[in-house]
């Protein structure tokens, strides 16, 4: 675990509100290794992009880390004052939006912002950053890339912006990329042209990501290991195809059994009953326990911790008897 | 390009017919210049032929055109107060007021605008609360008003500037100029601080209104997670995306100034196309205040003209209708 590219420890991320302090993401910690995807997957206000948006340093006020430490290549990185984290950004931590349609300034031409970041992090003149510009434009899939790096954003269609992004967002060569739902906004069928477009950059460049997203399927595509998210905290995490094919914690159930299949027998889609928790409102012991069909007494009561279970890590009480086995077989 | 210019010029004379149409025959209504001008104790022979001289026994339509063919022409009339061609009582007033007005814009661009950037980054600082405030009374206090308090602190209290008048003058080619010697520098401080407080006031909270809603936007957010440092984003990105509002306000401000400096002009004795005007109507001068309300309409346009063109020149998505482009969406 030492050699990992990012750490996140007891992660914590509080709204300070008239009505008291709100806790979106709780107690969380994970690593991801040097060049591999790490997908984060759950229901819209789980806190996986707020995690995404501490690790690089952008939480909106009032919302801030209340906890925990973020360490990138073994160094902290989530006090530091906020120019020496504008350092890190861009250049080892790069990052990618949701919506390119308002993800570019309007009123620079792309080839503009493009050597202007690069010319922020990296020491290269003019007409070099702008050589490198038309090269990353070239490499994210744009056709005549020497024309178009003098257009406008709004001279782009929303998947060549996003390449835009991404050529952005890779452009001081970071060594992690935080992707927050890059593809929601864009046509289904531009999603998975960009999603083989981010996996071959980053595996050509040995960048590792962090994909935030609700979409099961991209992460069974892309990611190597996969964190479930569910109200603030992990329910599970592991390698992608132990999830996807054997998931452990109810809820990921749930989500494995909300997934459509081609050619499946016709029957109704299975669904989680009720919703996810507010913020306001989260139950005592797990999160998860009024809408999970396994839950006893004891998920009423006390909080899981994420235990190991085989290869990936549950936060299920489901399993401390296994465990317990195991440590007697072991 | 050129077809867009030409329609505007076009559209321009429009509006520039009807204002002199409505001036003309306003002023055919406010009073009788031949009464002013005869004296008490002339006959009523005099008084016909004098009428008669002037052309104002013909009808009113017949008057109207003449005006206009003169004006056509470059011929502005005879003022009937001072005997003059009104073009060179025009020519001889108009720098005081240009200069006037160009010297209250440009405080009210230089100060303003720094001030509403300051106020939009700092919303909650004990500093931009004073500044919101303060401008809340440049906004509220009439101009009268300002121009005599100004007056009693540093004319009749501290004796630091000269209370009315414009100093000495230079005269370049037809240009009489106050801004080459000392004493015009000093005279026209105080006119235009009072002249810009409102200006000043009102582009302080469009900027900061204007800052507060691009900085929410995404591309900030992305600009900042791209690593740019804090004065690319906010003076680079942030700023650039304010200008159009701003350019129309003051470039409509700045016409305002041209046009509105009657109050200000009287209150400093400033010898101006204002006062002009308001020495106008106190005599019925009518080819004076007819001129003078088609130069204003004139400034209009032109400045009108130039905002629009500017528009252009900001933002990109304006001049052409590529692929993707959203119009004028800000």
């Amino acid at each position: 675990m030492s050699s990992a590219l990012l750490e996140v420890r007891n992660l914590r991320v509080e709204f300070p509100t008239r009505r008291g302090t709100l806790r979106a993401v709780d107690d969380i910690s994970f690593s991801i290794a040097p060049g591999e995807v790490l997908g984060v997957v759950g229901e819209s206000g789980a806190g996986k992009s707020l995690t995404g948006a501490a690790i690089i340093g952008l939480l909106e006020p009032p919302g801030r880390i209340a906890a925990g430490e973020i360490l990138l290549e073994g160094r902290r990185i989530d006090n530091l004052p906020y120019e020496e984290l504008r350092k890190i950004r861009g250049r080892q931590i790069g990052a990618i939006f949701q919506d390119p349609l308002t993800s570019l300034n309007p009123l620079y031409r792309v080839g503009d912002q493009i050597i202007e970041t690069i010319r922020t992090h990296l020491p290269l003149s003019e007409a070099q950053a702008r050589k490198r510009a038309i090269d990353l434009l070239q490499e994210v899939g744009i056709s005549s890339a020497a024309e178009r790096v003098d257009h406008y954003p709004h001279q782009f269609s929303g998947g060549m912006r996003q390449r835009v992004v991404i050529a952005l967002a890779l452009c001081a060569e970071p060594r992690l990329i935080v992707a927050d739902e890059p593809t929601t906004a864009l046509d289904v069928s531009i999603q998975a042209q960009i999603i083989t477009l981010i996996k071959r950059l980053c595996r050509e460049h040995k960048t590792a990501v962090m994909l935030v997203t609700h979409d099961m399927g991209v992460i069974a595509e892309t990611a190597d290991r996969v964190a479930v998210m569910y109200a603030g905290r992990i329910a599970e995490i592991g390698p992608v195809r132990d999830v996807v094919q054997n998931a452990k914690h109810p809820y990921t159930q749930g989500l494995m059994g909300a997934i459509p299949s081609i050619g499946g027998a016709e029957e109704r889609l299975a669904q989680i009953e009720g919703s996810m928790p507010r913020l306001t409102a989260i139950p005592p012991g797990c999160a998860f326990n009024p809408r999970c069909p396994k839950a006893f007494d004891r998920c009423r009561v006390d909080r899981p911790e994420p235990i190991p279970v085989g290869t990936t890590q549950v936060a299920c009480w489901l399993y401390e008897d296994a465990r317990a086995k195991e440590a007697v077989h072991g | 390009m050129i077809a867009y210019v030409l329609r505007r010029l076009i559209q321009s004379m429009l509006v520039m017919l009807t204002v002199a149409f409505v001036a003309f025959s306003l002023f055919s209504f406010v009073g009788d210049p031949v009464a002013n001008m005869a004296g008490e104790d002339a006959s009523q022979r005099d008084r016909d032929q004098l009428r008669r001289d002037l052309g104002l026994a013909d009808p009113f339509p017949l008057r109207f055109v003449r005006f206009v063919g003169g004006v056509l022409q470059g011929e502005f009339g005879f003022s009937y107060r001072n005997l003059q061609p009104v073009a060179r009582l025009i020519v001889d007033r108009l720098p005081a007021t240009v200069e006037l007005a160009v010297s209250a814009t440009a405080l009210a661009l230089l100060v303003g605008v720094p001030m509403g950037v300051y106020c939009g980054l700092n919303r909650s600082s004990a500093l931009a609360q004073a500044i919101q405030a303060v401008s809340l009374v440049g906004i509220s206090l009439p101009t009268f008003v300002t121009g005599i308090l100004l007056i009693l602190t540093f004319s009749v209290g501290l004796g630091w500037l000269p209370p009315f008048g414009r100093g000495d003058t230079v005269r370049i080619g037809w240009w009489q100029t106050g801004l080459l010697s000392v004493s015009g520098i000093k005279s026209l401080l105080l006119p235009s601080v009072t002249l810009a407080m409102f200006q000043m006031a009102l582009v302080m909270r469009l900027v900061r209104s204007e800052m507060m809603e691009v900085l929410r936007k995404d591309f900030i957010k992305f600009a900042r997670a791209r690593g740019l440092t804090s004065r690319a984003v906010n003076f680079g990105h942030a700023l650039r995306n304010t200008l159009v509002p701003v350019i129309t306000i003051t470039g409509l401000q700045f016409g305002s100034a041209v046009a509105f400096a009657i109050v200000t002009e009287t209150v400093f004795q400033w010898p101006g196309l204002g006062l002009l005007f308001v020495q106008a109507v106190a005599y019925v001068d009518i080819p004076v205040m007819a001129t003078y309300l088609v130069l204003i309409s004139f400034f209009f346009v032109v400045i009108n003209l130039v905002v629009d063109l500017l528009y252009y020149a900001i933002d990109p998505r304006l001049r052409d209708g590529g692929p993707g482009g959203t119009g004028k969406g800000r």
